[in-house]
């Protein structure tokens, strides 16, 4: 889907490899100064408080841990619904992101509400191993009543430049997904270029992912302006050039209000409007939450919020 | 018949312009004589459009001689030193003659500027490592300043110091890339129009110097107006012209050199080779070696 | 629902501007001799924001003598200590950083942002860096000891007013010459806002002299015999009447001019960045820049697209209140830049050039030029020949490398070009060929202290920065 135009790019893996190492190159320090310098841009007051609301509702509240029990589970449901008890309000999140045995808890502790259920999924979060497996994971989650599935690429085809391989993976998952929305994760930290976050950006819209996001959160570098800018040229261009409409997910190392606005303003200069809505953009996040919720704690009430005033899940 | 009474062959003292060897198109030749007036030869009298001709000349010649190598450049200087060595006796017969000082006093002229012009050759792959440098800018930038030649530059020669004068103002011009418009010594031309000659049988490609002789002032102020001449060296001309001429030089912000006095016997230093070099100053980025490196 | 962004203004309380100023002479601000003043006002909003003496003759020649009194000792002074005080300027531009970006900003009409980001960090840099010069002459390859060459007449535009006074006060003071310096006449402020930092500093009273003034001032200032360098940034045509000016006399000069510099977009560029650094090229500080990329020489095979983002990255600049933090575009420095400006964007259109701008709503009252784009402009264009020095790009395009760089030079300037193209080779060999003084490779408008910045061709002669700039004053 969604690569009709582009439909000849996948025919072999020599012109999968062609297309993408055709597409323009990436100046880093041009791209990091650009995503630095709408950086400073100054949001505040009613902007800020648009902003704010804006961010709530486009978080995927996420626990992805080893310890993660059904307490905590729905523990972190209640908040993704009233994140702020205290202010009826407040937007809920956009949804709940678990591992897949944690979407049955999810699912049941969000019904009835407007809050998706994200499930990882695909051997989060090194991928490697069967692809059999892989599907097996999604299946699991999809029948568990996952809305959405956050993939990972097989990063280590890729850096060997088996784009087919990583093509046709997404493809394969995507069959799986049936009506749950397909996020495909590219671990920008460990692609390291940002030549290479571009060809994976073209690879998972070619391949037909519904959202492209940059990391798991389980490396060093994450979510940057710089990573998330470059994706966001990417999504812009291949609307373009298909009609087709993808949406972007930062994850991981997003913790502040003030980080968080500087990633909306990126969305607004770049994509404009269209993509300012929880459908088309998303933080893979969790603490941020109680940032925003400080933050709009003090727009409302003008004093400086602490961590006791908001509720620790 | 005694060789003494032998009929000698003198000499028809031409322009060196584009390689060439031109009379002037205006047909004007002058008397140049020694300190005691003694007819030596006739010289051509350059007009405004053989100063014209040369400033093309000296255009076409440029991109491919700023273009060379520096080391090529220095192989073709050094190989006018070989050229000017082989020719000693006729440059000391001729400063001789036209600076009214003794042979021997003259050889010792013709041996200094021969040196001179090794010296000037040795510097076209040096200039630019001793001026030229990468620059430590506050940023993710690579940043390099390197000197390039100005272009065309009109050379008014010394009146009175005719080779070695002469040399000392023309080899660092083109030693550095540029091309010259030479004019020569108005009262003693000879050993200018020979350099011409010597020019012309290494392995220097024409039109990087042109010579002209004649009337300085005449030749000097089309020259000094000339919109596509880039600089100028006013050495040759005294105090009133060199003012008139730099007024003219401002009309397209030539690079001017005004006339102070040297002493060409002395070490010339680099003043003359920076004086006709503009520097540039390249940026490019160069970052991190990868996104997971940078620094948000 | 859109995301508008409120208002975010930078304080002005943070700046005191008095009613009036008078001339900074031998550390004393004083009067002009005739009584002479003139008003300085706000682009952005026409307001009246000082009035200020306004230097005659007379003044210029007591300036003069103010200098050339103070030369012998502060040429004297061990080039450690002459480095201190340029340290303790610097200190002083950085803590007083935010005081002077605001007012820069009210008497200019540039952007915050910028002043902020830009101009005093740039500033501060270039005091700092000469500072660290004046003990250290002997071995900046002018050989041992080399001399100030005495007292230094400057004359600086309006479009970095502070920035431009840096430029010129930093070197001349860390090679130990003495001062008079003319501001432009609708942007005095800030040079007399120096003067303070240079009492706050301790400098002694006639290194650095501040005369306010309009052309007059500066031709004075030229003129006079006792000065020995004259350095100046402006408009072509003045500096070649300076040149004719000082020629036959012993004094040096420094002319950075104008210029109408080239950037090249290849089909391989890096098309983001490219786009990105076109817009820096030539909307930063509303294409008053020199060194702007006014003219965009594009590959014919990808004209169309990249117009197509270029237009549609012009249409999310914001344009307007240079105090408010989010301005991208702030106003023109006066009515008179404004008008030509207009006149020359008006020869665009009159001559067949296609012209496009975003839609922006500008502010009613102040001097304002929305960001224009002229296409189907070709060499023979007024707007590809002549420096508009204003927000107005020209869009040519070539076919092949060559091509390029003949269009590229085909201009009486040489001041800057830019090249964008992922090819390493193609970098090295344009750049080589550029007749340039300045060639900015995948970027654009970058400056710093360290690296040489001059033209080539009626762009004018010297450079100033680096290690090159010393050159200018010393008697070398």
């Amino acid at each position: 889907m969604g690569g009709a135009p582009l439909a000849d790019v996948t025919a072999s893996d020599g012109s999968l490899r062609r297309f993408l190492h055709g597409l323009p190159g990436v100046d880093a320090v041009g791209l990091e100064a650009r995503a630095a310098s709408l950086g400073t841009r100054s949001i505040k007051t009613t902007a800020k408080a648009y902003a704010i609301d804006l961010a709530i509702s486009m978080i995927d509240l996420t626990t992805l841990e080893g310890a993660d029990t059904p307490g905590k589970v729905r523990s972190l449901a209640a908040k993704a619904l009233h994140p702020d008890p205290t202010d009826r309000t407040v937007p809920t999140t956009a949804a709940l992101c678990v591992y897949p045995d944690m979407v049955e808890t999810a699912v049941a502790s969000l019904a009835g509400s407007d809050v998706k259920v994200a499930s990882v999924a695909t051997a989060f979060p090194a991928g490697r191993t069967a692809l059999a497996v892989k599907l097996a994971d999604v299946r699991d989650a999809v029948a568990a009543g996952a809305d959405e599935i956050d993939m990972v690429i097989d990063r280590g085809a890729f850096l060997a430049g088996h784009y087919l391989k990583v093509y046709e993976e997404i493809v394969a998952v995507k069959a799986e997904c049936g009506a749950a929305r397909l996020k495909v994760i590219f671990e920008t930290g460990e692609l390291s270029t940002y030549d290479n976050i571009r060809r994976a950006s073209w690879l998972g819209m070619v391949a037909g992912a519904d959202f492209i996001k940059t990391s798991t959160g389980k490396v060093a570098v994450n979510a940057t302006p710089a990573n998330t800018l470059l994706m966001l040229e990417a999504v812009r261009d291949f609307r373009a050039q298909t009609g087709v409409r993808v949406g972007v997910k930062p994850a991981g190392g997003i913790r502040t209000s003030k980080d968080a606005i500087k990633f909306l303003v990126l969305v607004n200069e770049t994509v404009g409007e269209d993509w300012l809505d929880s459908h088309w953009f998303r933080f893979g996040a969790s603490s941020l939450l109680n940032d925003l919720l400080m933050q709009r704690q003090k727009l409302s009430t003008g004093r400086y919020s602490g961590p006791d005033y908001v509720t620790v899940d | 018949m005694s060789e003494s009474e032998r009929l000698s062959v003198f000499k028809t003292y031409k322009l060196y312009v584009g390689g060439k060897f031109p009379r002037s198109e205006s047909g004007r030749v002058y008397e140049v004589t020694d300190q005691k007036d003694r007819w030596l030869a006739n010289a051509p009298q350059a007009s405004r459009k053989d100063a014209r001709d040369a400033v093309s000349a000296a255009r076409k010649a440029f991109g491919g001689w700023s273009g060379a190598t520096a080391y090529n450049r220095g192989q073709v200087l050094y190989r006018v030193a070989e050229m000017l060595e082989g020719r000693r006796g006729q440059f000391t017969a001729e400063v001789a003659a036209s600076e009214g000082i003794s042979k021997s006093r003259a050889a010792a002229v013709v041996d200094a500027t021969v040196d001179r012009w090794v010296w000037y050759a040795g510097w076209t792959d040096k200039i630019g490592q001793v001026t030229g440098g990468a620059n430590p800018v506050a940023g993710p930038f690579f940043n390099l300043s390197t000197p390039e030649p100005t272009g065309v530059v009109t050379v008014l020669a010394p009146q009175d110091s005719s080779f070695l004068g002469l040399v000392s103002v023309v080899a660092p011009v083109i030693a550095t890339g540029n091309t010259a418009v030479v004019v020569a010594s108005e009262r003693s031309p000879l050993p200018a129009l020979s350099l011409g000659e010597v020019l012309a049988t290494s392995d220097l490609p024409g039109g990087v110097v042109n010579v002209l002789s004649g009337r300085t002032a005449e030749l000097a102020a089309p020259l000094a107006s000339h919109q596509d001449v880039n600089g100028i060296d006013l050495y040759g001309a005294d105090e009133t012209l060199a003012k008139e001429l730099e007024i003219a030089a401002a009309d397209n912000l030539k690079r001017v050199v005004r006339p102070h006095p040297v002493d060409f016997s002395a070490d010339p230093g680099t003043g003359r080779l920076t004086a006709f070099l503009e520097t540039k100053t390249v940026w490019h980025p160069t970052g991190g070696l990868g996104a997971s490196g940078s620094g948000y | 629902m859109a995301f508008e962004y409120a208002p975010a203004p930078e304080s002005r309380s943070v700046v005191d501007i008095a009613p009036s100023y008078g001339l900074f002479i031998d550390g004393e601000f004083t009067d002009a001799a005739d009584g002479k003043v003139f008003k300085t006002v706000s682009p952005a909003t026409e307001e009246v924001l000082s009035e200020v003496a306004r230097a005659g003759a007379e003044d210029v020649d007591r300036a003069v003598k103010a200098a050339r009194g103070a030369f012998a000792k502060w040429s004297a002074l061990p080039g450690a200590e002459r480095a201190k005080y340029l340290f303790r300027i610097a200190r002083i531009i950085q803590e007083r950083s935010r005081e002077l970006a605001v007012l820069e900003t009210l008497d200019n009409g540039k952007p915050i942002r910028e002043t902020r980001d830009a101009d005093l960090p740039l500033v501060a840099a270039h005091f700092f860096y000469y500072a660290g010069w004046a003990d250290k002459l002997d071995h900046a390859g002018y050989g041992a000891n080399p001399r100030p060459l005495g007292v230094a007449g400057q004359v600086i535009p309006w479009n970095f007013p502070l920035l431009m006074l840096a430029w010129k006060i930093a070197p001349a003071l860390a090679t130990g010459n003495t001062v008079v310096l003319k501001p432009a006449e609708t942007t005095p402020l800030s040079a007399l806002f120096f003067a303070d930092i240079c009492r706050q500093a301790g400098l002694p009273r006639g290194v650095v002299n501040i005369l306010p003034g309009y052309g007059d001032t500066g031709a004075a200032l030229v003129e006079h015999e006792d000065v020995d360098k004259i350095a100046f940034t402006g408009s072509t045509a003045v500096g070649k009447a300076i040149a004719r000016q000082i020629a036959g006399t012993g004094k040096k000069a420094t002319l950075e001019l104008g210029g109408k510099g080239a950037n090249i977009v290849f089909d391989d560029a890096p098309v983001d960045q490219a786009v990105e650094g076109i817009v820096t090229g030539i909307f930063f500080n509303q294409g008053q820049v020199c060194c702007a990329g006014s003219r965009l020489l594009v590959q014919e095979s990808v004209q169309d697209e990249l117009l197509d983002s270029l237009k549609r990255r012009l249409s999310t600049l914001r344009v307007g209140d240079p105090l408010d933090k989010n301005t991208d575009l702030g106003a023109i420095n006066s009515a008179e830049q404004l008008a030509r400006i207009r006149t020359l964007a008006d020869a665009g259109e009159a001559e067949g050039a296609e012209r496009w701008s975003p839609e922006c709503e500008l502010p009613a009252s102040g001097y304002w030029f929305a960001p224009t784009l002229f296409t189907n402009v070709t060499q023979a264009h007024t707007v590809a020949r002549d420096e508009i020095f204003g927000p107005v790009l020209s869009v040519l395009t070539f076919r092949t490398p060559e091509e390029a760089v003949a269009k590229a030079n085909n201009t009486q300037y040489g001041l800057s070009a830019g090249i964008w193209t992922e090819k390493g080779s193609r970098i090295l060999a344009v750049a080589n060929r550029l007749r340039a003084g300045v060639v900015w490779a995948n970027t654009f408008n970058k400056f710093d202290p360290t690296s040489p910045f001059g033209g080539y061709k009626e762009s004018g002669y010297g450079r100033e920065g680096g290690r090159h700039g010393l050159e200018a004053y010393l008697d070398v």
